[in-house]
């Protein structure tokens, strides 16, 4: 008996210093993510004249829209933030709720970005049109790509807070969600300035 | 514990392959590279520089292998007589020799590396008593095609221009990436479609000098190459006079079989060809298209009208 | 339902290519029947298919690295074989297999020769060399090996069904892109690339955390071994390189499969982006395969010549500065692309300056030498061979980087040498030189060393003659990739080259009789102390091969050479007070399946198999996801079990066995500890 509590306690700590290297390692991880979308972003700048026979960006971006999807995905950082401030408090209940928000301003995003991808297709703008709508597409897409990949890591999140309450390891599984979470903001920052202000300007 | 690292199997193994090697190798003396014996002043310089920049290497570069192999030698386990100083790992004296050392060099190589960067920037006009000679050039598979506006004719895998001019090459290409290369008049320069690039050269005098594209571009690679005729004054003229009375005459839709892929293409000569050829096959990879001039142009961009 | 794929994808098409996909499926059968007949399927699956323990997972790596080399090499050979006979003729074989061969050379021996070799001798060794029980990531390592795997299958594949790709290693459009390379050949090159890519991000985010998070107390930085420290240069190199190659991949695929335009000829492309792209990967890939074996270098140098490492601190100042350096000089790939002279000189100056730091390692392993006791083994002939060959590859580097020069030689067989004359001694031997050091660490028993030396020769002179004549073909005028030629000047050379590539044959042989013997007569080679050669970094410390756990204690460090100094003062193999309890990470069988995942999810996007591609990558997100959310993956193992290994250990150990530090001091030696041996 006496046996295994000191192995659960070295358990624990076994935990506590792998949950730490996660967490340095999911940082490490975020620059090597970032690296990605410097590329793309580089990308961009390249091919964002080449707009051969298609539309150019003026013709089709639309700032409203665009400041509608930087609403809601601000919006979605912030209540994120309220959930991790719950989870300091120790209020699983709360923080279920304010996931759910973020989730739901999160698809929002995604819907509205999905209605602009489609309607420009509609428009004979998709990606095969030009290198500029290729290199487009694929920036705004890979974001798309990780904002939903970050929302099926929210609905995960809900499950594990709900089934396991708020252990240890979910802790940390949600700072680093979270982390995820306000690195897609940074980058979509990068987007509506690079891409979107002067598309239009 | 004794051991040779010769051990007896190889040794006469490896002395037969290296004698064998060099039986067969003899004979084809490297006398005619043409990197190492250029018949241009551009060529000459780029193996100046390179003999240059071989010889203050070699300042770091052969002490570095003779001591390798001295220390190797001197200080093997088995000689017992030579100095052991187990516990000695760094020196300053040292560390500075081998940093400040190569760095110097490097410090004089990159000044050498300014100035013949700039110096023998292929995009650069040639100076010389007589204007350039303009040919353009377009990169095609598996073929080299010349366009001579001075001239109003066109030669496929031939090259020709008078010895005494510069020659002032405008390059592009209407198929994938190219290199066009004629070592012995000096470097090369990529080939790429809806791009312009250029390649100034000079010949010491008349010759016929070997050229290719260096870019692997598909199965007909390895023929893709051309002579490079520098030619007196009065071959130059004969040259003009065969390619003028060419029966063949290159327009938009000759030019669409022309682009056509094949291997090992002859020798063929156009009295004339379609005026601005050259810019059409320019801007039917522009990166933003607009109407065409004419209806040649659209044929050669579109393929149809 | 099977998108592409058609009958027409097997090969019976050619000889070359029946002969090709015979030589695949007959080696994969054979494997099969083997362990099949030694019944070693159950063995294979739970101790080492699914192990997470990063011993096995860096032996599978060499494994693979070796198998491939093997693949890579034939390909090599006909090459060879191809242009020693090919003048003013077809030779035997068409360009279409010549191409093909080609492309797959190259990008077998960089992606899955010597990216798994560096990554297998990381992971056996390092977690060792810095005192700790495992990498930080011990599911995530079996995953990056098995992702390398998939890719690796992937290239393996091509042979069978389909073709491989024909646009060279680098796969430059246009000619890459659908409009001129039509087939699926370049597709399979792409998805070895992205899914082994992964593997290597995750590789090197794993170890840049073990090295940062899992020292043993008292490593500083600047007490870990060099091997260490290139690591940790390499994996940053890894993590923020290796994206570029999954960008350009990806962009590549997305032009190729649904008809974007990033590098296509016209419709607003730009094929210049792509050489910039994959270069920002390709050079510090570069380095990434040459800085472990530098450190490699560095340890074995200071273990044979029986002397401190000189310079340990410039070799460390070295090793970031070319890290650094690495990714500031991408576009000397390219400097006939046209760019302006200001841009080709100041890339051409970087260049060179990243010769001043290598200068710098040669002359500080070379006073390594000075005044040791060297001794001739196996890993230390080819440092040696290395430091000789080395040079000749940096001047030639040096010459490509002046960017008249480069006009000359850019494309030709020269920078064809070059590479291999940096990349065999450079990479390879290092790799080598590791194999014959650190095997009896990994399996207890050392390897043959006149194997070795063999093996040895036979490598550096066939390295001179296969590559000598390409420098001088280079300055001839002979193109890279020629299937054919017409200058009969160039076939005495290329003779010779083809029998410096029989040589390295009969080297690759040697490796294999050397192994071959060495496991015969393993009991009498075995390495009972688990420090064969007097080794001072503290991988040595450990038993060979090593407990699950590494360390029943983790060591106190309180200088470099960790080890060396704890057998001067006696506190080498000392039984611990107490022992506790140990938390392992527990096998998986995740990671296979995640590779066989990834396999089957390139095959689809090859083939355009739409439903099983998105099949693949669900079931993968499934799998990460239940793994993620998974708070049950250790186990502990007692005290009383760690105490009975260390105990059989310590006894087999006699003061007989134990080396005569009598000649050594340690760091601290002012303090007055004992000087003498094992008190």
């Amino acid at each position: 008996m006496a046996d295994t509590s000191v192995s659960l306690s070295i358990l624990e700590e076994e935990e506590k210093k792998s949950l730490e290297a996660r967490e340095f390692g999911f940082w490490v991880y975020l620059m090597s993510d970032a690296v990605i979308f410097a590329l793309l972003f580089a990308t961009y700048v390249v091919l964002s004249g080449n707009s051969a026979a298609g539309p150019t960006s003026r013709e089709l971006f639309d700032l409203g829209h665009t400041a509608g999807e930087t609403a809601l995905l601000l919006l979605s950082s912030l209540t994120f933030g309220v959930a991790t401030i719950a989870m300091g408090q120790g209020h699983a209940g709360r923080v279920v709720q304010w996931l759910i928000l973020t989730l739901l301003l999160g698809l929002g995003f995604i819907a509205m970005e999905v209605w602009e991808f489609s309607s420009m297709t509609r428009q004979g703008a998709g990606p095969g049109t030009s290198g500029f709508l290729s290199a487009f597409f694929t920036l705004i897409g890979t974001h798309g790509l990780h904002v939903t990949l970050g929302a099926v890591g929210i609905c995960v999140m809900i499950g594990q807070v709900l089934v396991k309450g708020l252990t240890l390891p979910v802790r940390s599984r949600m700072m680093r969600l979270g982390l995820f979470w306000h690195f897609l903001d940074i980058v979509w920052i990068g987007i509506f300035s690079v891409v979107y202000l002067p598309g239009v300007m | 514990m004794t051991r040779s690292i010769f051990p007896r199997l190889q040794v006469p193994v490896m002395l037969a392959v290296i004698v064998l090697s060099c039986l067969t190798l003899q004979g084809c003396g490297i006398s005619d590279a043409p990197v190492l014996n250029p018949k241009g002043p551009i060529a000459l310089q780029e193996r100046n520089l390179l003999f240059t920049a071989f010889g203050l290497m070699m300042i770091v570069a052969i002490p570095a292998i003779l001591l390798t192999v001295l220390f190797a030698w001197r200080y093997r386990r088995t000689n017992e007589k030579a100095a052991y100083t187990p516990e000695w790992g760094g020196s300053w004296v040292v560390e500075a020799v081998v940093w400040l050392v190569p760095a110097a060099i490097i410090v004089v190589l990159g000044m050498l590396v300014w100035n013949t960067t700039h110096k023998l920037d292929p995009y650069k006009a040639l100076a010389s008593g007589k204007p350039a000679f303009k040919v353009q050039v377009v990169a095609l598979d598996w073929k080299w095609l010349f366009v001579y506006p001075e001239l109003g004719v066109a030669s496929v895998n031939e090259l020709a221009f008078p010895a005494d001019r510069p020659v002032s090459l405008e390059i592009t290409s209407d198929t994938v990436m190219n290199s066009l290369m004629i070592p012995a008049l000096g470097g090369q320069i990529y080939a790429m479609a809806g791009m312009r690039s250029e390649l100034n050269l000079l010949a010491d005098g008349p010759g016929v000098f070997k050229g290719r594209n260096t870019m692997y571009s598909g199965d007909g690679f390895s023929d893709q190459h051309f002579l490079a005729h520098a030619l007196s004054e009065d071959d130059f003229d004969a040259w003009k006079k065969k390619a003028s009375g060419a029966s063949a005459v290159l327009d938009a839709k000759t030019y669409l079989d022309l682009r056509e892929k094949s291997v090992a293409n002859p020798v063929a000569y156009y009295g004339s060809f379609e005026p601005g050829l050259f810019d059409i096959i320019l801007r039917k990879y522009a990166p933003i298209v607009g109407p065409y001039e004419s209806e040649a142009a659209e044929l050669i961009c579109r393929g149809a009208v | 339902m099977l998108g592409r794929l058609t009958l027409d994808a097997l090969p019976f098409y050619s000889w070359v290519a029946m002969g090709g996909a015979g030589v695949t499926v007959g080696g994969g059968l054979l494997v099969f029947c083997l362990i099949t007949y030694l019944r070693a399927w159950k063995v294979l699956w739970t101790d080492w298919l699914t192990s997470v323990d990063h011993k096995k997972i860096g032996i599978m790596y060499v494994v693979l690295a070796l198998v491939m080399l093997v693949r890579g090499f034939v390909d090599a050979l006909m090459m060879r074989a191809q242009q020693a006979f090919a003048l003013n003729s077809e030779g035997y074989l068409p360009p279409e297999h010549f191409e093909q061969i080609f492309s797959s050379h190259g990008t077998i021996m960089i992606f899955f020769v010597a990216m798994p070799f560096l990554t297998g001798l990381i992971n056996i060794i390092v977690p060792q060399q810095i005192g700790a029980r495992d990498v930080a990531f011990p599911f995530l390592n079996s995953a990056s090996l098995w992702m390398t795997a998939a890719g690796a299958g992937l290239v393996l594949i091509s042979l069978v069904i389909g073709k491989f790709s024909q646009a060279g290693w680098t796969g430059y459009p246009p000619y890459s892109g659908i409009e001129y390379s039509p087939g699926v050949g370049v597709d399979y090159w792409i998805w070895a690339l992205a899914v082994s890519g992964v593997g290597s991000t995750l590789s090197g985010i794993n170890f840049i955390v073990t090295i940062v998070k899992n020292r043993c107390p008292g490593m500083t930085l600047m007490r870990m071994p060099m091997f260490t420290w290139t690591t940790l240069c390499i994996s940053i190199l890894m993590t923020f390189a290796f994206p570029a190659l999954t960008v350009v991949a990806a962009q590549l695929a997305l032009d190729r499969i649904l008809g974007f335009h990033f590098f296509t000829n016209g419709d607003g492309g730009n094929m210049m982006m792509y050489a910039n792209l994959l270069w920002i990967w390709g050079h510090p890939e570069v380095y990434i395969l040459i800085l472990p074996a530098f450190g490699i270098f560095s340890e074995v140098v200071a273990t044979f010549s029986h002397k401190r490492l000189f310079g340990y601190q410039s070799l460390v100042y070295a090793t970031a500065c070319i890290a650094i350096l690495s990714f500031t000089v991408w576009l000397h790939h390219f400097f006939t692309m046209g760019a302006s002279s200001n841009v080709n000189a100041v890339f051409g100056i970087a260049t060179m300056i990243i010769a001043v730091p290598t200068g710098v390692k040669i002359f500080d392993w070379l006073f390594t030498m000075y005044r040791g006791r060297i001794e001739f083994h196996p890993s230390m002939v080819f440092t040696i061979g290395f430091m000789v060959t080395f040079v000749i590859g940096g001047v030639t580097g040096v010459l490509l980087a002046l960017p008249p020069a480069d006009y000359l030689m850019h494309n030709s067989t020269f920078l064809v040498a070059h590479f291999h004359n940096m990349l065999i001694p450079g990479a390879l031997f290092g790799y080598f030189a590791g194999m014959n050091y650190w095997f009896p660490k990994a399996f207890g028993f050392k390897l043959d060393e006149k194997w070795g030396i063999r093996s040895f020769w036979f490598w550096i002179i066939g390295f001179y003659l296969a590559f000598m004549p390409l420098y001088v073909l280079g300055f001839m005028g002979m193109s890279r990739r020629m299937e054919h030629y017409a200058d009969p000047n160039w076939q005495p050379y290329l003779i010779v080259a083809a029998l410096g590539a029989v040589c390295v044959l009969i080297g690759i042989v040697c490796i294999a009789v050397q192994l071959y013997v060495s496991v015969k007569t393993w009991g009498s080679a075995r390495d009972v102390t688990g420090d064969p050669w007097n080794g001072r970094t503290l991988e040595w410390a450990t038993s060979s091969p090593p407990a699950p756990y590494n360390f029943a204690v983790l060591p106190e460090v309180r200088d470099i050479d960790a080890f060396h100094d704890q057998k001067i003062l006696g506190l080498a193999y000392l039984p611990a007070e107490r022992y506790e309890d140990i938390v392992m990470p527990k096998n998986t069988m995740l990671g296979p399946v995640l590779g066989a995942l990834a396999f089957a999810l390139g095959f689809a996007m090859v083939w355009q198999i739409w439903w099983l591609a998105a099949l693949c990558l669900i079931l993968s997100l499934v799998g990460v996801g239940i793994r993620a959310c998974n708070d049950d993956t250790e186990f502990v193992l007692p005290a009383a079990e760690v105490e009975r290994i260390e105990t059989e250990r310590l006894a087999q150990i006699t003061p007989a066995d134990l080396h005569d530090m009598r000649e050594y001091a340690p760091r601290g030696a002012a303090s007055g500890a004992v000087l003498t041996g094992r008190a």
